[in-house]
């Protein structure tokens, strides 16, 4: 009899997922960060009910310092599988002009996490499925694909409930919340392997092209928009560049790259002497900074 | 097409089980440089002396860094030219245990560590049971920290004889030794130059090349539905995960537990229209006819499942509430979830010996054979015959904890009535559904005294707390039961041996009484102490002064007894015998009756837990 290959188990664990969390949860919700995971979930969510739709919206949590391409990939997804998409900004945050550029950790506190538990609060959401796999980063790598939020929506890692087989407990308390992660044990190469296999639309940052940029402490940004600020001893400068991941473009660097094409990104990806988080600011902090987030709330 | 091999390392504490995986991926080229750097910076402020350590690859979690131990389970992932690998990294420690049994099930392949210098420990049996018990037919014992023993075959040899010995009882489908040592790298992926003494395969050598796929397929088709998909009125399709064998267009299936037949009208395998499918994948099926299919029924092709409600498992208990037999809790198996009973215990595993402990409770982290009555029939099948089917958790239904995994071992032939009957419901097992000890509370002082308060005030702290409780006294036993006596001396005796009588009964239903009587003779109540049982009787002298008393005088009955109206009123008219040995005696004057309750339930806690 014909055995699954990798990527096709993995895919069927994670439609598994899916269908468990849409047949017991009461309200479910899966987030949409507009990078390539939420991609390769978006996509999983269509194959997983077809021929029905995701019985279940979609929320983007909007800092209002996304990449301008991703704002605009995001309205072009929605439309074209018509998806029910709920964009969430934390309103108090904007009014205090609170931004990546004075506003420190605080900005990632009070944009991303807060407005996360704002808008989960605000629709009662009972489930949320976010795209972190456990090759991202190590406190990841302890965490449960069902992995419990208190009242408070914190983590407690030190007391997981056990997950035994595939039989996820998805018993909560009012007030409680569960995170899903149906991509806990695919790798950034699955990924990437998986896009090119099904042939998935992503966010063309993703792809090497020319574009304005700063170095800033060792990282390339892009000056996406007049918002960004220029320090006296910064010039902007045109590189052939690409993003590995994608967040708020003044806290996202880039890597100098001339891959144009899924295969030579893949190519990239398997050769590449670091990991993928490298380029997202907020983690080169303390050891122990993610775990940290994660237990406020931080997806 | 790579396949992918998913494994565990397991053994007991500083075994050397992350440092193990570490320097594979180390050795193996497979970090990132700056997971490289990192761990170059953390041993730097580690406790190895300036020496790389490897751990701090897998344990992610700050306590864990702190503690330099193992928590909670690490995936990683790496993949070499011939395979790709999750390994989950379990921790050693007994405590967590439970983490250590998420890691085997998720896995086909156990890598169990020991210490060379140690031999075969406790834990060692213990991770070998549970890898076993959660269904791994494969495991390699690495022999590690050969350079603490001068890298002796001897000693080698010693320990893969008692590793021959444990496992004797497991009929492992493969099983291996390699001598290593994980901080120095001998045997891990490149051979030992010190060790010429073994020809066998370095343990990365060993993980790409063995097969683990199961060779017990039996053929059939199961598909346990996890969703029934209704878009609109034409489509009515019926979304799961292919457990057992391969269904095609066309073919006859059985719904379980229905029992009704369809023929398979469509497959979709996710997006795409299919004519067959197999084994693993996620897949949509349309029948022919409209017949009633849920959550939780199960297809299936040539296959024959059990369908009933009780069964006999092993269970891993892993919550640190013990199990109570008789207590309800909720059974996941497949995707059914049903109301069910642990009934009761049969015997516990010891995990050093195997041998059959008898026992009545069951306590965190330990392994017992149990049987298991489900409220409603469900679909399953032996875990050995169908690891899918025959595997459930147990869910606290008042916590939500996953209290306990399983393995089902056989049906249980006898089904319903006659298995009960076969089980009396006897006492234990009323108060054990109720998670209580049924005791007496008698409490005995003048009228006055606060006794009738204090009881009303005690059962609503009890009830608050969950417990099932009943209150005897005066107003609710002279109106029915006892209305036919009068208050002459032999009425009164009679008045006590009634209430007795009755509360043995009710704690025998499970319940805690709550008795408030004046009950002033010492011969009356050791009549009562002797039908309600010694242990289960607690005696409460409400020792207020019949000063204090007369003073309330709440109902105006001490002005009467005073004038002579009443007859026989205890300290006035007639004796009040002090009980001899209370176990709890209070006395209310200048208290609040906040304060009095407090203090009595502090006390009667001590005899209902």
């Amino acid at each position: 009899m014909k055995q699954l290959s990798h990527l096709q188990a993995l895919e069927a664990e994670a439609i598994y997922i899916m269908r468990e969390v849409a047949a017991e949860c009461e309200k479910p919700v899966m987030l949409y960060s507009i990078g390539k995971d939420s991609s390769v979930m978006l996509h999983l969510a269509l194959k997983a009910f077809y021929p029905e739709k995701p019985p279940f919206p979609f929320m983007h949590i909007d800092t209002t310092w996304k990449f301008r391409e991703m704002i605009q990939f995001r309205d072009d997804v929605a439309k074209k599988y018509g998806l029910d998409m709920i964009v969430y900004s934390n309103e108090e945050g904007i009014k205090q002009g609170i931004n990546p550029f004075d506003h420190g950790s605080a900005y990632t506190d009070i944009m991303k996490t807060q407005a996360l538990k704002q808008a989960l609060t605000k629709y009662g959401f009972t489930a949320a499925f976010g795209g972190g796999r456990r090759d991202e980063e190590k406190s990841r790598a302890k965490e449960r694909i069902f992995s419990f939020r208190n009242a408070e929506q914190a983590w407690d890692p030190k007391n997981q409930r056990p997950e035994m087989w595939k039989l996820y407990n998805t018993r909560i308390f009012k007030g409680e919340s569960i995170r899903v992660f149906p991509l806990s044990n695919w790798t950034e190469k699955d990924i990437w392997q998986y896009i090119r296999q099904e042939n998935i639309d992503i966010v063309p940052l993703y792809f090497a092209a020319e574009r304005p940029v700063v170095e800033r402490d060792g990282n390339i940004i892009m000056v996406d928009d007049d918002r960004m600020r220029i320090m006296p001893d910064e010039k902007v400068e045109k590189k052939m560049i690409r993003f590995r991941t994608l967040g708020c473009y003044p806290l996202t660097g880039g890597v100098e790259s001339n891959a144009t094409t899924l295969d030579e990104i893949i190519d990239e990806t398997l050769s590449a002497v670091s990991s993928e988080r490298t380029s997202r600011v907020i983690d080169n902090e303390a050891a122990g900074s993610m775990e940290r987030r994660k237990r406020e709330g931080y997806f | 097409m790579q396949s992918l091999l998913k494994f565990i390392t397991c053994g007991s504490v500083d075994d050397g089980k992350s440092t193990l995986i570490g320097h594979m991926l180390y050795d193996a080229k497979l970090l990132f440089a700056d997971q490289e750097r990192a761990l170059e910076l953390d041993s730097k402020v580690g406790s190895n002396s300036g020496g790389i350590d490897y751990s701090l690859l897998l344990d992610g979690l700050m306590a864990e860094r702190e503690q330099g131990i193992t928590i909670d389970v690490a995936y990683r992932y790496f993949t070499t030219e011939k395979r790709s690998f999750i390994v989950a990294d379990t921790p050693g420690h007994e405590e967590y245990t439970r983490n250590m049994a998420v890691g085997a099930s998720f896995a086909d392949l156990a890598v169990i560590l020991v210490d060379a210098s140690k031999g075969v420990l406790i834990q060692t049996r213990r991770h070998t049971r549970i890898c076993a018990l959660m269904g791994i037919r494969h495991v390699v014992y690495a022999i590690n920290k050969m350079d603490l023993v001068d890298y002796e075959k001897y000693t080698y040899n010693q320990i893969v004889s008692d590793i021959k010995t444990m496992t004797e009882e497991y009929n492992f489908e493969s099983l291996y030794t390699i001598p290593v040592s994980a901080t120095v790298g001998d045997n891990i992926t490149n051979p030992s130059k010190v060790m010429g003494w073994y020809k066998g395969k370095t343990l990365l050598s060993y993980l790409e090349d063995i097969d683990v796929s199961d060779k017990s397929d039996q053929g059939g088709f199961v598909l346990p539905i996890q969703r029934v998909s209704r878009p609109d009125r034409t489509f009515r399709g019926f979304q799961g995960q292919i457990e057992v064998g391969e269904i095609h267009e066309g073919d006859e299936v059985l719904v379980l537990p229905n029992d009704t037949t369809a023929e398979v009208k469509s497959i979709h395998n996710m997006t795409e229209k299919v004519t067959e499918a197999v084994r693993g994948e996620a897949v949509t099926v349309e029948l022919d006819r409209e017949i009633d299919v849920s959550r939780g029924c199960v297809m299936v092709k040539d296959v024959s499942l059990h369908v009933s409600k009780m069964f006999t498992a092993k269970l891993l208990w892993m919550d640190d509430s013990k199990l109570v037999e008789g207590k309800n809790y909720y059974l996941k198996i497949g995707t059914q979830l049903v109301p069910a009973v642990v009934m009761n215990i049969k015997h516990k595993v010891d995990v050093n010996t195997g041998q059959k402990v008898k026992a009545e409770r069951l306590f965190k982290n330990e392994i017992a054979i149990c049987d298991i009555s489900c409220s409603d029939k469900i679909v399953y099948d032996i875990f050995a015959n169908h690891k899918e089917l025959g595997s459930f958790i147990l869910i606290d239904r008042i916590t939500n904890m996953t209290s306990a995994c399983g393995v089902v071992e056989h049906p249980l032939r006898r089904e319903g009535n006659l298995t009960w009957h076969e089980m009396d419901i006897t006492r234990d097992l009323r108060a054990k559904q109720k998670d209580q000890q049924p005791k007496t509370i008698w409490l005995t002082g003048l009228s006055g005294a606060g006794k009738s308060t204090l009881v009303n005030a005690l059962e609503k702290r009890l009830f608050a707390e969950g417990k099932h409780t009943m209150v005897m006294d005066g107003d609710n036993v002279r109106m029915g039961l006892n209305k036919d006596l009068t208050f002459k001396e032999s009425d009164r005796i009679e008045n006590i041996r009634r209430v007795a009588e009755v509360s043995k009964l009710m704690n025998d239903a499970g319940l805690i009484v709550l008795t408030s009587f004046i009950s002033p003779f010492v011969r009356d109540r050791r009549s009562a102490r002797e039908i309600i049982g010694e242990d289960n009787f607690v005696e409460v002298y409400v020792a207020t002064s019949i000063e204090e008393c007369e003073k309330r005088d709440v109902k105006g009955l001490y002005k009467k007894a005073r004038a002579g109206e009443i007859p026989n009123f205890s300290g006035i008219t007639s004796p009040y015998e002090k009980p001899e040995n209370p176990q709890i005696v209070i006395d209310t004057a200048g208290q609040t009756v906040e304060e009095s309750v407090e203090y009595l339930m502090k006390e009667i806690r001590k005899f209902i837990q």
